[in-house]
């Protein structure tokens, strides 16, 4: 009798571990769900491309025979279910797949800087993968050696700026663009003239959308100041909402944020106060949602996969903006400010207006730029380094490095 | 810092007071029985997601708070199968159902990510109390979640310290072959135990998505499950004083973002680090005290008890 209930007991603890292990597991799951999607899209895309291009065809086939198959996969840091930076990035890994019809996969929640990306990168080398893109900023580096390292495998890595001559590329988005749109709207929206930005971590990425959205939001409303909250988590939902609460209380009516996750807007609702989201279109779950600067990566993953398809790739530092499609905003034709909205997005696309142009004053109203948009200070970055001296134009590489809050900004560049 | 800045940190404090109350009360009850539980942060998780998903389909936050007891409730009786009924090593049982705990809720909320609250629980309006200055605004306007919590340490501390069922608990905890030879069930007892942790960890997180952060994301917890964990040392297993550890740890995470606006240069990575610096403190002036008197814990935590070895 004790017997059988001990091997009753021991059969019900390997199913527990077993449970907990499955459970564990799940987020591996999804992996294989990434893959299998590839064979019925490339269903999908069967039928689709008889109606669209038959040369574009031709040329995929032939390249294809050449090459052999293409497929891609994708590394990313977090759960690609946190409605932001990583759920964006797989948005367009699903987009690309039904544009090209290669097969693609990726992992999630991949460690940066560690054992656990060298691993995910080899097994997709070794599982044939000839276009792998990594989509953080701290994979740079091992990115970087396994270029090297595979002169036959494409790399394409998000939000750094290291590159080679052959197989290894950089991408990142023009999001100050949108940013300052995303002002305009903030600056019409606000009564008390205070605006909330709950922002992440003091880098130049961060800071660079902060400072556009200010100057937009001062653009249709010079008594608009952006009181910035600095989280130090890109991901934190307790923390964010905490955040914006505080924002609340210092009297903003209108809130905003660089995170990934949607407690800002929850706030805001609650609040009774405007939100304008980050990341993607956040209407359907956010109730005081006005407008987002959002990322589309589709076309620049369609792009890298069909140019490796024909043989094409070259290797780029791509800095997309607006009118490539990689960032935008919807326009809500509720903002009394909305024509003026349409006016600027049509202006920089089109390249006759840009954000950073004319006299810029910084937080405590040092002048950085005069009206011809050249220094009239040296610029170094948050790190220290030197990124302009005095008589340079405001180009990418100051952008890249921005380490100074505009007029307008209450907070601390220090974090 | 002004008026309406201050009521919004004393509102904040007794709202992450109460979560980090919830999941620290339970975690109270399972180690008074003699079982640590290190899954804290998986059945909050589990709580969560279940709990927001209840909300989803019912838009009834009554139903939704319960479903995430429930849940935590079902998750935690693994632990207590495992560590109790099986008598496994609580810590690897307990690490177990976090990480488990943590894909499980992942799992489960996978199509839940996009998806607005469909139940939250909003402010309570008490009439004339939630009209008082400050107090009204700050105490009389807490969601019903946090009168419960109070409810519940309330009952706990008057059950622990007033009643037979206390003596028995404790006693499981402090000697389980004591309490076995007086006829005490000791695996019926700390399942009990492990089962209303899990349920109140559950409706800890429950809390979480329905109430503070409404919404669900993967990681939403963010570690506060272990804060919880460490709050019950710094509280001296006691279910007043890990109450006041819960405000004062609760204040800690709702100063973090206000210091900034109240011009105060402290990192928040600093801040972030002190509940756990607080908690190694207690455990030094603890075991400083506890040289000429018996240990404030109870004696027979983290041991499995089987009858035969005794």
């Amino acid at each position: 009798m004790i017997r059988t209930m001990q091997r009753l007991m021991a059969l019900l603890a390997v199913f527990t571990a077993f449970t907990l292990f499955a459970a564990a597991c799940g987020s591996d799951a999804s992996t294989d769900t990434g893959t299998s999607g590839a064979d019925d899209s490339t269903e999908a895309d069967t039928g689709d491309a008889d109606e669209t291009d038959d040369t574009d065809d031709a040329m995929e086939d032939d390249a294809a025979g050449d090459g052999g198959d293409v497929k891609a996969a994708f590394i990313m840091v977090a759960p690609i279910g946190d409605a932001g930076w990583n759920f964006m990035h797989n948005e367009g890994r699903l987009g690309a797949e039904a544009a090209t019809g290669v097969e693609t996969a990726y992992v999630d929640s991949v460690a940066e800087g560690g054992a656990d990306f060298d691993n995910a990168v080899q097994q997709f080398i070794d599982d044939g993968f000839n276009v792998i893109f990594t989509t953080s900023f701290g994979y740079m580096d091992a990115t970087e050696k396994f270029a090297a390292e595979n002169p036959d495998v494409v790399f394409e890595h998000i939000s750094g700026f290291k590159m080679n001559d052959t197989n290894f590329g950089n991408a990142f988005g023009r999001m100050y663009q949108p940013r300052y749109i995303a002002g305009m709207a903030a600056g019409a929206a606000t009564e008390t003239n205070k605006i909330g930005y709950v922002a992440a971590f003091p880098i130049p990425e961060v800071i660079r959308g902060i400072n556009a959205f200010t100057l937009g939001a001062q653009a249709v409303n010079p008594d608009a100041v952006v009181e910035v909250n600095w989280t130090s988590t890109w991901f934190d939902p307790g923390v964010e909402g905490n955040a914006a609460q505080t924002l609340i209380d210092a009297g903003a009516d209108v809130l905003t944020m660089h995170q990934d996750s949607t407690a800002t807007g929850e706030v805001a609702t609650a609040a009774g106060a405007t939100f304008i989201g980050y990341h993607s279109d956040m209407s359907a779950q956010v109730d005081s949602y006005l407008t987002a600067p959002v990322w589309d990566w589709t076309g620049y993953y369609t792009d890298i996969i069909n140019s490796v398809k024909d043989g094409s790739f070259a290797p780029a530092a791509y800095w997309g903006g607006i009118a490539d499609g990689l960032v935008d905003i919807s326009i809500p034709d509720s903002s009394p400010v909305a024509g003026e909205m349409k006016d600027v997005r049509e202006q920089i696309v089109n390249g006759d207006f840009d954000v950073f142009e004319g006299a810029i004053f910084d937080q405590d109203g040092n002048q950085i730029t005069d009206a011809d948009g050249n220094l009239v200070v040296d610029l170094s970055d948050p790190f220290g380094n030197a990124i302009g001296a005095v008589g340079d134009a405001m180009n990418d590489g100051i952008l890249l490095g921005m380490g100074f809050f505009v007029q307008g900004v209450i907070g601390s560049v220090e974090g | 810092m002004n008026e309406t800045t201050l009521i919004g940190l004393f509102i904040a404090v007794l709202e992450f007071g109460t979560l980090l109350y919830l999941a620290a009360l339970g975690e109270t009850i399972a180690e008074k029985s003699g079982v640590l539980n290190l899954g804290v942060e998986g059945m909050m998780a589990v709580g969560g997601v279940t709990a927001f998903w209840a909300g989803v389909e019912t838009g009834n936050p009554w139903v939704a708070l319960l479903v995430g007891v429930i849940a935590g409730a079902v998750f935690s009786a693994l632990h207590g199968i495992v560590s109790v009924v099986l008598g496994a090593d609580q810590v690897v049982s307990g690490l177990a159902l976090t990480i488990g705990g943590l894909g499980l809720a992942a799992f489960i909320g996978q199509d839940l990510v996009v998806e607005p609250p469909g139940a939250r629980f909003e402010a309570t309006n008490l009439g004339p109390l939630s009209d008082i200055p400050w107090i009204g605004e700050i105490v009389f306007s807490q969601t019903a979640v946090a009168w419960i919590a109070l409810l519940l340490g309330i009952i706990t501390w008057l059950v622990l310290t007033r009643t037979r069922l206390g003596l028995i608990l404790r006693a499981v905890g402090e000697s389980a072959s004591a309490a076995d030879s007086s006829g005490t069930s000791v695996v019926k007892t700390r399942m009990i135990a492990v089962m209303i942790g899990g349920a109140l960890a559950g409706m800890s997180g429950a809390y979480l998505t329905l109430a503070l952060a409404p919404g669900w994301s993967e990681g939403t917890t963010a570690g506060r499950g272990w804060i919880a964990v460490a709050l019950v040392i710094f509280g001296a297993w006691q279910p007043g004083r890990v109450g006041v550890g819960a405000l004062l740890f609760g204040g800690l995470l709702a100063l973090e973002p206000r210091l900034q606006t109240f011009g105060v240069e402290i990192s928040p990575i600093l801040l972030s680090m002190l509940p756990y610096l607080l908690t190694i403190a207690v455990l030094v002036l603890l075991s400083i005290r506890s040289r000429n008197r018996p240990s404030v814990a109870p004696a027979a935590i983290g041991s499995a008890y089987r009858r035969e070895d005794r």
